[in-house]
């Protein structure tokens, strides 16, 4: 059972994260944390000089998390990027389609059945972020 | 009377707490008192049923009869289609409900 | 018809063994039930008030014979030889054994079927109009852009965890059989200078703040609608409510927010899209639309009819709808029988009309919103034997759009959020018009009926509407007149005090009674009501 999972090749950021809001007037920190309803754009400005996001998941049933890691991302967010809370292992494979490439469950996950759901789905649909060729672009490939 | 009731866990067959065990049959409900609630979690977490609820309800001559409709339609079997009830032959099963 | 590749078959295939895996999980005590419950709605699996029920997604309402073939069988081997039609298009049985399920996933997989996000906070299976691609009205065949969302909506990882459901329509033609506008989102595909573009629609829907969606772009184009949507999702999904489920509904977000400022920051949203490559090129959307090419339609056909036997001429006049092509018709089969149960049909039934399919409509099928079957492309000269094997299995109901032809969700007979029963109500009403003969006088007149708020039976948008409440345990019914859930889409408004069961029956006769009094030449029972208002109707009721 694992306590942590990254699919990241580096060692885990250890900074402890800060909150959206006392990030601004802390100029050194580079990790943060983001919880649901939070803007994650206001990070945007500031990217280069972060290490870490954590995306708070305090439910799993609460989906903005999925919105704000790709948000990151699509802006060229480049560091660590951790799901913390309620993550559980159906979730998995869309987390790191949105984005994330750490996990930090609030129970610990089975890691035979992460890999089973992170290999279950050989295609994905729709482009995201984690550079998977959709479907249609497969398709068309030749083309 | 108080009632516990669930569906169970693999079928999904509504039942009734009995006294030793779940019945598929409404006549066969045992009045749980106080207790229901705490047999409905322990039932739920050995993974035989699922959405255990207290009711109230009667004791009559024919049997136990819960007080809400809802209640009565899960004992009995859509009303619109008494061929799927538990008394399929009665034709005047549908008034149990009413 | 679409027809799944190699890629999507793996999906299917994928979500079957996936499903399977949840459901040993959950047997086994890995996943608690709160954890399970919405892997399970995202296979359409709840748990209802007698059984778990599925419900199986039937893409944009179309369906091949093969693939009602199957329906029929899933509702003789894991059911109990029945299966019932929804207001979305979709089937569901009631009595289906968890420890099935998988195997059902694995049976409609075979025909390329699924039930993947027939329930759950998610995007909902894509309606349509059931008409698509025979309709003599419309700009073009919506469907390509349904099934181009189908994929583009089936497992979206950022939005499977929305506040709440999400539903899209997309319709091509003026004439709305969809309820579009009351959709979350709302697509009808229209032509300007020669490009096809969407207009779109959001915040529509019913339940229990029923609202009419606004237009929040005039044309979007075809090449870009799948962007478009996926930003007005991203806005729904950061700023929809997650405090109170009641409230979570992307109406709500847009009526808050102001239709201005939602259309502002759905601009924005889309703008930054555009630059990341979200759109499936336009080779797909013509790989799929080669799909729902028309068929080889014969050619120097009769359009002429034999109307001597009444009854038929009743069926033509009421069922049969214009078809683009001449010398063919668009065939409805009612699944309302009076007396009968509102979109329910038998294994028996089910099977037959896959028969008929394949005989006399090009293996095609498809399930209206007010759930009915269609039978696409009839020729005309079959029109009369199809008329008779429907007669004979008891589908030959001549009442498309008449006061019996009702909408009723399951209600409290089957459903644990209903607060009183529909269906009955449903076979007294239809059961009063045919024995006091006015049915066969009043015309269109479209009554739907909901056994409570979440107005799964679309009262709101019923001519006559009804909704079953619960009033200190005694089933009572609310009466609702001038809904229309077509291109003229309003909301219906409630008369005053509910009526009990038989009250609601008579109370419906004397509304019909005033409008066959006071109505016009051919006026419609709407039409008459929008002239009237209210009050001479509620003086009929309660005065």
């Amino acid at each position: 059972m694992a306590d942590f999972l990254s699919f990241r090749g580096d060692e885990p950021t250890e900074e402890p994260a800060v909150t959206l809001e006392s990030f601004d007037s802390q100029s050194n920190a580079s990790a943060v944390r983001i919880e649901p309803g939070e803007d994650t754009r206001e990070l945007l400005p500031f990217i280069d000089r972060l290490a870490l996001v954590e995306v708070n998941f305090p439910a799993y049933t609460d989906g903005r998390g999925y919105s704000a890691a790709r948000i990151l991302r699509e802006a060229g967010y480049a560091g660590e990027l951790r799901a913390v809370g309620d993550v559980l292992v159906d979730q998995i494979a869309y987390m790191r389609r949105c984005g994330f490439d750490s996990f930090k469950p609030g129970h610990p996950l089975d890691e035979a059945d992460v890999d089973a759901a992170l290999a279950r789905y050989e295609d994905v649909y729709q482009k995201t972020v984690d550079g998977s060729r959709p479907i249609w672009a497969k398709r068309h490939q030749a083309a | 009377m108080k009632i516990l009731t669930a569906n169970d866990l693999a079928t999904g067959d509504v039942v009734w707490w009995a006294g030793d065990g779940w019945s598929r049959l409404i006549v066969e409900a045992y009045d749980v008192g106080e207790k229901g609630e705490d047999i409905g979690r322990r039932e739920e977490a050995a993974r035989r049923v699922i959405g255990a609820y207290v009711i109230d309800g009667e004791q009559t001559a024919d049997g136990p009869r819960p007080a809400h409709i809802k209640d009565r339609i899960r004992g009995l079997g859509p009303t619109v289609r008494p061929d799927l009830t538990l008394k399929p032959a009665d034709p005047d099963i549908g008034k149990w409900v009413i | 018809m679409y027809q799944y590749d190699n890629y999507d078959q793996a999906m299917v295939d994928a979500r079957v063994d996936e499903f399977r895996d949840q459901v040993k999980r959950r047997l086994e005590g890995k996943l608690t039930e709160d954890q399970f419950r919405p892997l399970r709605l995202m296979n359409g699996l709840y748990l209802q008030l007698h059984a778990y029920m599925l419900r199986v997604a039937v893409p944009y309402g179309t369906l091949s014979a093969k693939q009602m073939r199957m329906l029929g069988h899933i509702a003789r081997k894991y059911d109990k030889g029945y299966g019932h039609f929804t207001t979305r298009q979709n089937i569901q049985y009631n009595w289906i054994k968890l420890s099935d399920a998988p195997d059902i996933l694995a049976d409609l997989a075979s025909v390329e079927m699924h039930a993947i996000q027939t329930s759950g906070n998610c995007i909902r299976n894509i309606s349509s109009d059931q008409y698509a691609g025979v309709a003599a009205d419309e700009v073009v065949d919506p469907r390509p852009w349904a099934e181009l969302l189908r994929q583009w909506s089936s497992f979206h990882p950022e939005f499977s965890y929305l506040p709440r459901k999400f539903k899209i329509a997309v319709i091509a033609s003026e004439q709305d059989r969809a309820a579009m506008r009351l959709h979350d989102i709302g697509l009808e595909l229209v032509k300007r200078d020669g490009v096809v573009g969407a207009r779109v629609f959001a915040g529509g829907g019913m339940g229990r703040t029923p609202m009419v969606a606004p237009e929040i772009n005039d044309f979007v184009t075809e090449d870009e609608i799948v962007s478009y949507v996926e930003a007005c999702l991203r806005v729904y999904n950061r700023y929809g409510r997650r405090d109170n489920k009641y409230k979570a509904r992307i109406k709500i977000l847009v009526h808050e927010l102001g239709v201005e400022e939602y259309r502002r920051q759905v601009a924005e949203e889309f703008a930054h899209m555009k630059t990341l490559g979200l759109n499936p090129p336009t080779e797909e959307l013509a790989r799929i639309a080669a799909y729902f090419a028309d068929p080889v339609y014969e050619t120097g056909l009769s359009d002429d009819l034999d109307r001597s036997d009444p009854d038929f001429a009743l069926w033509l006049d009421r069922n049969v709808v214009a078809h683009k092509q001449p010398g063919y018709a668009i065939a409805n089969i009612s699944l309302k029988p009076v007396g009968g149960i509102p979109g329910d049909a038998s294994a028996e039934q089910i099977e037959l009309m896959a028969d008929l399919a394949e005989r006399y409509s090009m293996d095609e099928l498809r399930v209206t919103h007010a759930q009915n079957i269609v039978l696409p492309y009839v020729k005309k000269a079959d029109l009369y034997t199809l008329w008779r094997e429907l007669e004979a299995a008891g589908l030959g109901e001549a009442n498309i759009d008449q006061i019996t032809d009702i909408i009723a969700c399951p209600g409290l007979d089957y459903c644990s959020l209903a607060n009183a029963r529909s269906i009955p109500v449903a076979q007294k009403i239809a059961q009063r018009f045919t024995d006091n003969g006015k049915e066969a006088t009043i015309g269109e007149l479209k009554l739907k009926i909901s056994g409570c708020i979440n107005a799964c039976g679309h009262h709101h948008a019923g001519h006559i509407g009804i909704l079953g409440v619960d009033r200190k345990g005694v089933e009572n019914y609310q009466l609702l007149l001038g809904g229309s859930g077509a291109e003229d889409c309003s909301l219906g408004t409630i008369t005053g005090p509910g009526f009990d069961e038989n009250g609601i029956v008579d109370a419906v006769e004397k509304v019909a009674d005033l409008y066959l009094a006071q109505r016009n030449d051919d006026e419609r029972f709407l039409d008459t009501y929008r002239r009237l208002g209210m009050a001479p109707f509620k003086e009929a009721l309660y005065g």
